[in-house]
């Protein structure tokens, strides 16, 4: 079971440099120079001022050294936790404004990826096979994973915020407000997490119930189902035995969706203009700030490689079979 | 940003057995049309698609105005003139609408289409040869799935100068193929030990020719919806990326519209007409396909037909 989380931990490393090297290497073999496409837009107009520019960018970017060495260059400074310097914020260094962000958008993601799951799971498997709820559930969840994010963010931030007033729709709190740790300040911030919330939880929410809703039907086709019911086992007995057993695949399944759930607090947080990783990837494009572009990116893909990890050990937790092969015993 | 919402090899209710049936193979598509004619989610979700694809093939005659032209008074609601309103320029919300459908469907097909095309070699070579190969392409599989696409999307497209619904396409097809290549190695990994496989193989045909003659038309069905799943995520992850500011730079899609409303304050300013559209179109687009999905699931597999 070692070689498990052997092979589980060997694809993350993969990933991850596979991740940093799109990163390292997509400004430099794009088609177009990064640096003269700067200058563009910096549109100077005196010549010997566009060369010092080029001749800054050129350093900046580490490209006066053969090519090998700005790519060691590049991880060296990566493990040191240096993602450069931010163009939008100067001077501040990127890693710092990201990780002020990041509670912001772990405080929207990790509530709603949990609970839709949980919500969609025990939804679709009460939809199962139930005439009534089955014809209500099944279009709505297809209608719910069809939207793009963003729309539903929009619809809720429209109808919720704008014309019933009862949330704010822009910010993590009140314009007038300093973060503290009084009772307003915590008023302020859960009303204004709660639409972001709401819409995120609600797009994942339809994709769990389908997906538990089939394998439930998968499950109750089963021998040990008609087996139990043969034996006259009652219907709640026979549901929670196929509920139990639906619940592996939709572990893996939400390792699989967790990038896009990710994607999607992005799109939702700009529309909320919630001031996370997504709110500050918005900030970078409109100010060309392109290293806090790439930290951004690699923050992400940080995270979803944690995640994915903590999905594999919870997986193991609750799979009595691997359990019992980590334990040492023959399954 | 894909989003399989039933990646067939999960949802076991969505996966077709790939049934090999040498018999009956004349009086099979007649049947097929039989069913697929009779399954109300077929029908109904192909109408929808097929009507938004109408609108949107039909965009010049639909509206006499180029969509991003200045044709009325800034900032209307819905009117006779203006169906669906006018923007903060002036621009008629309807022609943009009917013309940005025209570029949801192109990076679907284009998108979704290279994304099956990349799934599928993958798919059916890991499958078909196993050993080293497959543990070199399930691997590689692996580490795409696990990299979330949009966020790489967003790096790709923050370096193209100009941005066209092809480049986009293409970028999102080579992000959003490995769920694809998983579900075809697992179908084709249990149709290469079939005998009709073997006999193909003792008679001396290549891989390639297995694959194209024997395998491929056994699983057409499930290929069929894996695209279809495809090109539902690759509206979608177009949408995200025209939303945050990476759209076409030339032209009009519908993620560029819900972008310009909110970059100019659409829903401060309560017009719902310039961004309720755009949405509710790809919502109606790739719902319907969702659910012509599983009517076509319906009519391929018979277990699954309601009688």
């Amino acid at each position: 079971m070692w070689r498990y989380f052997g092979r589980k931990l060997l694809i993350y490393l993969f990933t991850l440099v596979a991740a940093v090297t799109v990163n390292w290497m997509i400004p430099r073999f794009m088609p177009g120079d990064p640096v003269q496409s700067r200058l563009a837009r910096a549109s100077l107009q005196s010549p010997e001022a566009s060369a010092a520019m080029a001749e800054y960018y050129r350093g900046v970017f580490g490209l006066d050294v053969p090519v090998w060495q700005q790519y060691l260059n590049f991880w060296g400074s990566l493990l040191r936790g240096d993602l450069g310097t931010s163009m939008w914020l100067f001077p501040r260094p990127v890693t710092e404004i990201l990780a002020g962000a990041v509670p912001y958008s772990l405080a929207l993601l990790v509530p709603a990826i949990l609970l839709s799951w949980y919500a969609g799971n025990k939804l679709g498997a009460a939809a199962a096979r139930g005439r009534w709820l089955d014809n209500t559930v099944l279009p709505l969840g297809y209608l719910l994973t069809a939207m793009p994010y963003m729309w539903l963010a929009l619809l809720l931030a429209w109808s919720l915020g704008i014309v019933a007033g009862l949330f704010p729709v822009a910010g993590a709190y009140g314009f007038g407000l300093q973060p503290s740790w009084s009772l307003a300040f915590a008023a302020s911030l859960a009303a204004h997490w709660f639409l972001p919330f709401l819409s995120l939880f609600l797009v994942a929410l339809g994709g769990w119930a389908i997906g538990m809703r089939n394998l439930i039907i998968y499950e109750l086709e089963s021998d040990y189902a008609s087996y139990l019911q043969s034996l006259g086992a009652p219907r709640r007995l026979v549901r929670r035995y196929a509920f139990r057993n639906a619940m592996l695949p939709q572990i893996t399944g939400l390792a699989v969706q967790l990038g896009t759930i990710v994607a999607g607090s992005l799109l939702t947080e700009i529309v909320f203009g919630y001031p996370g990783i997504g709110y500050l990837i918005l900030q970078a494009i409109r100010n060309q700030d392109y290293f806090l572009l790439q930290g951004a990116f690699l923050f992400i893909v940080i995270g979803v490689l944690l995640a994915n990890f903590v999905v594999d050990l919870v997986y193991v937790l609750v799979d009595p079979r691997v359990r019992v092969q980590m334990q040492g015993g023959a399954a | 940003m894909t989003r399989p919402p039933d990646e067939p090899a999960a949802g076991p209710a969505g996966a077709p057995a790939p049934a090999g049936h040498p018999a009956g193979r004349r009086t099979a598509p007649v049947r097929g049309a039989h069913f697929a004619l009779r399954n109300r989610k077929l029908v109904g979700g192909l109408s929808v698609v097929l009507l938004l694809l109408l609108m949107g093939a039909a965009a010049p005659l639909l509206t006499g105005q180029p969509p991003n032209a200045e044709v009325g008074p800034p900032n209307q609601p819905p009117s006779a003139r203006h169906w669906f309103g006018t923007t903060n320029f002036g621009q008629d919300v309807f022609a943009q609408f009917v013309y940005g459908l025209r570029s949801t469907f192109l990076v679907g097909a284009l998108g979704g289409g290279i994304a099956a095309l990349v799934g599928m070699a993958v798919g059916f070579v890991a499958g078909y040869r196993g050993g080293v190969v497959d543990e070199v392409l399930n691997m590689i599989t692996n580490v795409v799935l696990v990299l979330p696409s949009l966020a790489v999307l967003l790096i790709a497209a923050a370096y193209l100068d100009d941005r066209g619904v092809a480049v986009q396409s293409f970028f999102i097809g080579l992000t959003s193929w490995p769920w694809a290549a998983r579900a075809v190695r697992a179908q084709t990994l249990s149709l290469s030990s079939r005998d009709f496989v073997d006999l193909a193989r003792l008679s001396g045909t290549r891989t390639a020719g297995v694959i194209v003659r024997e395998i491929a038309p056994n699983m057409s069905s499930y290929l069929f919806m894996t695209f279809i799943l495809l090109f539902g995520g690759a509206v979608l992850a177009a949408a995200g990326l025209d939303f945050v500011g990476f759209g076409p730079t030339d032209g009009v899609s519908l993620g560029l519209m819900m972008h310009n409303a909110v970059n100019w304050g659409a829903l401060q300013l309560g017009m719902w007409w310039w961004f309720v559209p755009p949405g509710l179109g790809i919502t109606a687009i790739v719902g319907a396909m969702y659910i012509m999905n599983v009517g076509l699931d319906e009519v391929f597999n018979p277990r699954l037909r309601e009688m």
